[in-house]
């Protein structure tokens, strides 16, 4: 019994980093892909904290809209549109989207509690995921933008372009969504909404244009996620589930935090991926499917906020 | 008209405090009840039971379940589905291991062991409030949804991974099981439900179910004014995942006889949420109504293309399903934002002057 007890802790709490530590090569290769796996949620969970700051609409449709907006743009491509104008079409598209949802949903949401709005945005998951099915058909779609796809090995690391692109194109939109949360006239209107709807609006914000432009935004990255995800697994159903792979990583970023979503999605990313691989076999493996969450709860009991959230403070 | 309360007198506080005080109100409930427990069960096709009635009164059990935590106490959860799981695991376990013990015993028990997983579960909420804990509320979804399918002892180490409800009797009649008959499973499940539905009222009218509402109105106050925000926290959660748990218990015993992990997925917690958003937080009526709303709408939407004789392809017409249960979702949240049983108190109200509404 004592042996049995000793040889479990072993294999809990030192097998699994002797093996980190004598192969280090697979420990970073596990460490870089639970990395680029990472910048893939935090393209996902990019798109909830968006519209989560500027409207305080916890947006559950995030995944629908990957799903939806990734469907568009392989289907016009299959209708014989070039590359580039199925982009722009998708995103003409997503804008018109972003526009009926503001004029026919959450205009008449105004004010209610944050738990309607949410289950407005998980009916409207079903709507625009069923309205997506309709049109283009729920089979699976091979999205095939031309980027290769090829390994190859730096210092003894086998890489993949693919996922270097994934990470360079993520990288980029990020840098671009500062520029413009930043430096321009919308962003700082977008930024005042976030802080503040009523001084947002005492100010001279429209706060119906804001609302259109933040889920335009929000499609967009739910585009490039759409594209990114496609691209790796082809365009199916499954896509919108993602959305729930990307909120352990928002709860563990804090929903109001744009870096926190980048963070969080790394972190997320590489503990997955690390538990999975050393920790997993011992307990029959697909533990990928809740480690997420329980990570996240275990960052929550201590800053109950996130890692960058805003403080909350309460008053009676 | 008929409807008021004029002339009806009470000359006692237990008069004055009665779940129905409207005397109209009462003969409502009991010919509804009397509908339900001898009409239906003599009149309604094995369809009916089978397909409309028996889920709708577990979901309704569930609802009530979410709707003690969610709607009364003020913690939002996602984790019913695992909870549901638990229930039914637990009772499958329960009575193979000592099949002579009465089945609705095995089933309240169950619901206990449900609503130990679910004080567990429920620690966190001390410290998180709102999405944050909802989206932790999803650990335990898929925490116990991977463990039924990975761990072989809870489904008694059989090739196929799923559950099967075994014969068992009450009172010399076979309730669960292939040979139990859709009228018998649906006076069980009516009878369980009615007790546990007038349980629940009475809870959320005395002491707990207020420090419930006090927590959920704001639990600084409520800690302020003398109650402890983590017991009643702790309770609620306990009590929800004990309804959860049984009305899991029940879906595979006594409506679908067997299952796998798959029929806890996280969409059946998203479907209880909306049965109580539906029906209403914090109105045990509402749990009913939307329930009712949840199951009938997409079988509604399945028959209605034959109504009309229309023909699709099937795919095609799930998909016009999905979406027109989202857009129904979203259409009612906008109407009535509180749910079906504020429509019906609308209606009371409107009733209660009819026809001079002046």
């Amino acid at each position: 019994m004592d042996m049995e007890i000793i040889n479990f802790l072993n294999l809990v709490f030192l097998a699994p980093f002797v093996e980190m530590v004598s192969y280090p090569i697979f420990f970073s290769e596990v460490i870089i892909s639970g990395l680029l796996t990472g910048v893939m949620y935090s393209l996902v969970a990019l798109g909830f904290v968006l519209i989560f700051k500027a409207s305080g609409v916890f947006n559950f449709a995030q995944g629908a809209m990957v799903l939806f907006a990734a469907l568009t743009l392989v289907g016009l491509m299959e209708h014989g549109f070039p590359i580039w104008a199925a982009l722009i079409s998708t995103i003409i598209v997503l804008i018109a989207l972003a526009f009926v949802v503001e004029r026919f949903m959450l205009r008449y949401l105004i004010n209610q509690e944050d738990i309607i709005l949410f289950m407005a945005t998980i009916g409207l998951t079903f709507l625009i995921q069923g309205f997506g099915e309709t049109i283009w058909g729920s089979n699976v779609k091979p999205l095939d933008l031309g980027i290769p796809s090829e390994s190859f090995e730096v210092g003894g690391l086998l890489l993949n372009e693919f996922d270097l692109f994934a990470a360079g194109s993520g990288a980029i939109l990020v840098a671009v969504l500062a520029v413009f949360f930043h430096y321009t006239r919308i962003g700082r209107a977008l930024r005042a909404v976030a802080d503040d709807h009523q001084a947002a609006m005492a100010v001279g914000i429209p706060l119906k244009n804001i609302w259109i432009i933040v889920w335009s935004v929000a499609g967009f990255v739910g585009l490039v996620a759409g594209i990114m995800w496609g691209a790796k697994s082809g365009v199916q159903f499954s896509l919108s589930l993602i959305a729930l792979k990307a909120l352990p990583v928002l709860i563990l970023g804090g929903f109001t935090s744009v870096p926190g979503a980048i963070v969080g999605g790394l972190i997320i990313g590489v503990g997955e991926k690390i538990a999975e691989i050393y920790w997993g076999p011992l307990v029959g493996g697909a533990i990928e499917n809740w480690f997420a969450y329980v990570l996240a709860l275990a960052f929550l009991l201590f800053r109950p906020q996130g890692l960058f959230g805003e403080r909350i403070i309460e008053r009676v | 008209m008929f409807y008021r309360e004029t002339g009806q007198f009470k000359s006692s506080y237990k008069a004055d405090q009665a779940i129905f005080p409207l005397s109209q109100d009462r003969w409502f409930i009991l010919f509804l009840i009397i509908i339900a427990f001898l009409v239906i069960p003599l009149t309604a096709s094995e369809y009916l039971l089978q397909a409309v009635m028996i889920p709708l009164l577990i979901f309704s059990l569930a609802s009530i379940g979410l709707n003690l935590l969610v709607g009364y106490a003020g913690q939002l959860s996602l984790g019913t589905g695992g909870f549901m799981a638990v229930g039914a695991y637990m009772t499958y376990k329960l009575t193979t291991a000592f099949p002579e013990i009465n089945i609705i015993i095995v089933f309240i028990l169950a619901g206990l062991i449900s609503a130990c997983v679910g004080l567990l579960f429920g620690i966190p909420s001390l410290r998180i409030k709102g999405f944050y804990l909802a989206v932790a509320t999803l650990a335990s979804q898929f925490f116990l949804v991977w463990m039924f399918n990975k761990v072989a002892w809870f489904y008694n180490y059989n090739s196929s991974g799923t559950i099967t409800a075994p014969p068992r009797e009450l009172f010399g009649i076979t309730v669960t099981g292939p040979t139990a008959t859709a009228e018998t499973r649906y006076i069980v499940v009516l009878a369980i439900v009615c007790v546990f539905a007038l349980i629940a009222k009475n809870l959320v009218r005395g002491r707990l179910g207020r420090s419930w509402m006090a927590v959920r109105d704001m639990d600084i106050a409520a800690e302020i004014i003398g109650i402890r925000p983590f017991q009643t926290k702790l309770i609620a959660f306990s009590i929800s995942s004990f309804y959860c748990g049984l009305a899991g218990a029940l879906m595979v015993f006594l409506w679908l006889g067997s299952a796998e992990t798959e029929a806890f997925s996280i969409n059946e917690s998203f479907y209880v949420l909306f049965m109580i958003i539906i029906g209403g937080l914090g109105s045990i009526l509402g749990s009913f109504l939307g329930a009712t709303f949840i199951v009938c709408v997409p079988i509604l939407l399945t028959n209605a293309p034959q109504l009309f004789g229309l023909s699709m392809p099937i795919d095609l017409q799930k998909h016009i399903e999905i979406m027109l249960f989202g857009f129904l979702i979203v259409f009612f949240l906008i109407v009535e934002p509180h749910g079906l049983a504020r429509l019906w108190q609308i209606a009371k109200e409107k009733l209660r002057l009819w026809p001079f509404p002046y």
